[in-house]
């Protein structure tokens, strides 16, 4: 039995049927698909920015920046599409940020496992997927029609909140991922030294979960910045003459002026749509950009 | 009366009585019985599962933080029940130092400062520090880098990085389980070492699975066992508990002397 056996080893074939050329082959036939989509998806980007580069890159000048818009297009500008933009982030922001955060900090930290977390949870999930012209219709129903007197009706609030609203779910799912790839023995460890939850939460727990709550948090943004939609649902229209000067200011913003002018017969309005999209995915960058940069902050200090 | 229980508040540390734990509806652990002394090493042995780490989570309240335990019976530290305790306060008198190492992510010296900070340390916190990295014998090898992360220290390093947090809030014991079983030998002689030091100044728990380190470190030994039940789980018990002296030359049951010798199941 024994011998059998030593000599089964020795020998080249024996009881497996190694197959290498056929397992390489597979091998190379995956590669190559696998890079085949690669290839595919980067060539539909790179065709996307060339298109856009070239209508658009001329067009963008001083006046495209500084000027209003107009019925002429080579006096059209973004000004206040550009800071409606800005001032809607800033809203966006400071309220999703720490109630989307706050809220996934209670149900992944504090929750008990009763009906009432598992309910909400559920909804949360399903919320995530609600398209958005929901929220404008939610938006408009809330924050323009019954908190009128606050947000001051069609206003920067009122749009800032709605994107808001879009977006909470996304910020919620995003940082329980993170809390829960915190290892629980850190937990213990607090706790060890009597640490109450809210300590152990916030000197321990969230440190570690900051760079991909962050994460979350920047695609979430990145998403609300594109959004046309619930803007339009909630009113906002893009002949503006003046940049918001408060929250309960009229608005317009970046993808519904880019809308609004892909709209028009005219060839040259398209060519500052064109422009108005590359100034859109520049803000989006460096809003990428400055996410990525605190996120390496936290990472360092780990 | 009186004279008695000044006695067991100076001689014993703590007192289990009769300690059942249920998780959900399985019992773990069936009527434990202990009396730890003050300032002595106790260690648990036993085959795992069957319960050493369980019993020592009783003794800090960290059971509770299980949302399926559930202890029965009483357990008495300096003579006061332990469910009259604020589970805070109880951890800060009753410390542990964990299987893994596991620091915070953050500097040496955070790591030591935190537990003092949210207890509220009044004294002076560089002082704490190297009082507690040289109590935990690892202030030489650090003093030169307290603001660096502590997760880049070695397994051994950090597990006495682990210990000098736990000894920086000045608890009244200390329960370690398996402190050792991820260390290197030559790391492990270290934290040896340092529980003799220990001893000195606290009462210390140890769960261990080496039985030279039961021997060669602690005063009392328990010997715990698992044994099957009707429903098909196990269940586990205090076999023995004696001098660690006794357990490992003659002990009482067959069981023990079997496990002691390693010619267990
Ligand atoms: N958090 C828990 N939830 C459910 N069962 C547990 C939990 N922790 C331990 N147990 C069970 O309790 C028994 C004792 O476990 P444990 O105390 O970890 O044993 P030991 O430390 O001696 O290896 C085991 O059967 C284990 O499966
Ligand atoms: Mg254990």
């Amino acid at each position: 039995m024994t011998a059998q056996g030593i000599e089964n080893k020795g020998a080249s074939s024996g009881n497996f049927k190694q197959n290498l050329s056929g397992r390489y082959n597979l091998d190379r036939v995956f590669a190559t698909a696998a890079w085949a989509a690669t290839i595919v998806s980067v060539l539909v980007l790179v065709w996307l920015l060339f298109t856009i580069l070239k209508d658009g890159l001329g067009t963008i000048n001083w006046n495209f920046f500084t000027a209003f818009p107009s019925r002429k297009p080579e006096q059209a500008g973004i000004k206040p599409a550009f800071f409606g933009t800005l001032w809607l982030m800033a809203v966006v922001a400071a309220t999703s940020f720490p109630i989307g955060v706050g809220a996934a900090i209670y149900l992944e930290e504090f929750a008990t496992d009763n009906w009432f977390s598992r309910l909400v949870e559920i909804n949360i999930g399903n919320l995530a997927g609600v398209p958005s012209i929901i929220y404008g219709l939610l938006g408009l129903a809330v924050f323009k029609r019954i908190m009128g007197p606050i947000t001051g009706g069609n206003s920067v609030l009122s749009g800032g909140l709605t994107l808001s609203l879009l977006i909470l779910p996304v910020i919620i799912v995003a940082t329980r991922e993170a809390l829960r790839a915190v290892p629980n023995s850190i937990r213990l460890a607090g706790f060890a030294l009597g640490a109450n939850k809210w300590q152990v939460v916030w000197n321990h727990v969230l440190p570690s979960a900051m760079p991909g709550v962050l994460t979350g948090v920047i695609l979430a943004l990145s998403r609300a910045i594109g959004e046309t939609a619930p803007l339009i649902a909630i009113g906002a229209v893009a002949f503006i003459r003046s940049t918001p000067s408060s929250l309960q200011s009229p608005f317009t913003a970046m993808p519904i002026q880019i809308y609004n002018w892909v709209g028009r017969p005219q060839a040259e309005f398209h060519q500052i749509a064109a422009s108005g999209i590359i100034v859109l995915m520049v803000m989006l960058l460096l809003m990428n950009t400055i996410a990525i940069y605190f996120r390496n902050r936290f990472q360092q200090t780990r | 009366m009186q004279d008695i229980r000044n006695q067991t508040m100076t001689d014993t540390a703590l007192k289990a009585e009769k300690i059942s734990v249920y998780y959900g509806s399985t019992l773990a652990v069936k009527d434990v019985f202990l009396d730890i002394p003050r300032n002595q090493i106790v260690a648990f042995i036993g085959p795992s599962g069957c319960g050493k780490s369980t019993v020592l989570r009783c003794f800090n309240r960290m059971n509770d933080l299980i949302p399926s335990a559930r202890v029965d019976g009483n357990i008495l530290f300096d003579g006061e029940n332990i469910k009259r305790f604020d589970p805070v306060e109880l951890r800060r008198r009753v410390g542990m130092v964990f299987q893994k190492p596991n620091p915070f992510p953050k500097s040496i010296y955070e790591n030591i400062a935190f537990g003092a900070r949210i207890n509220g340390y009044q004294g002076d916190m560089d002082e704490l520090v190297e009082r507690s990295l040289k109590g935990a014998a690892l202030w030489d090898e650090v003093k030169d880098k307290l603001k660096e992360s502590g997760l880049g220290l070695s397994g051994g390093q950090q597990q006495r990085l682990c210990i000098a947090r736990a000894i920086a809030i000045e608890p009244e014991v200390i329960l370690m389980d398996e402190p050792c079983s991820a260390l290197d030998p030559i790391s492990t002689l270290k934290v040896e070492e340092l529980m003799h030091d220990l001893k000195m100044q606290y009462t210390i728990v140890i769960v261990t699975h080496n039985m030279q380190q039961a021997s060669r470190v602690s005063d009392k030994t328990a010997f715990f066992n698992a044994q099957a039940t009707e429903a098909g789980g196990k269940m586990g018990y205090l076999v023995e508990y004696d001098e660690t002296q006794v357990i490992f030359s003659n002990p009482r049951e067959e069981y023990t002397r079997d496990y002691v010798s390693g010619r267990f199941g």
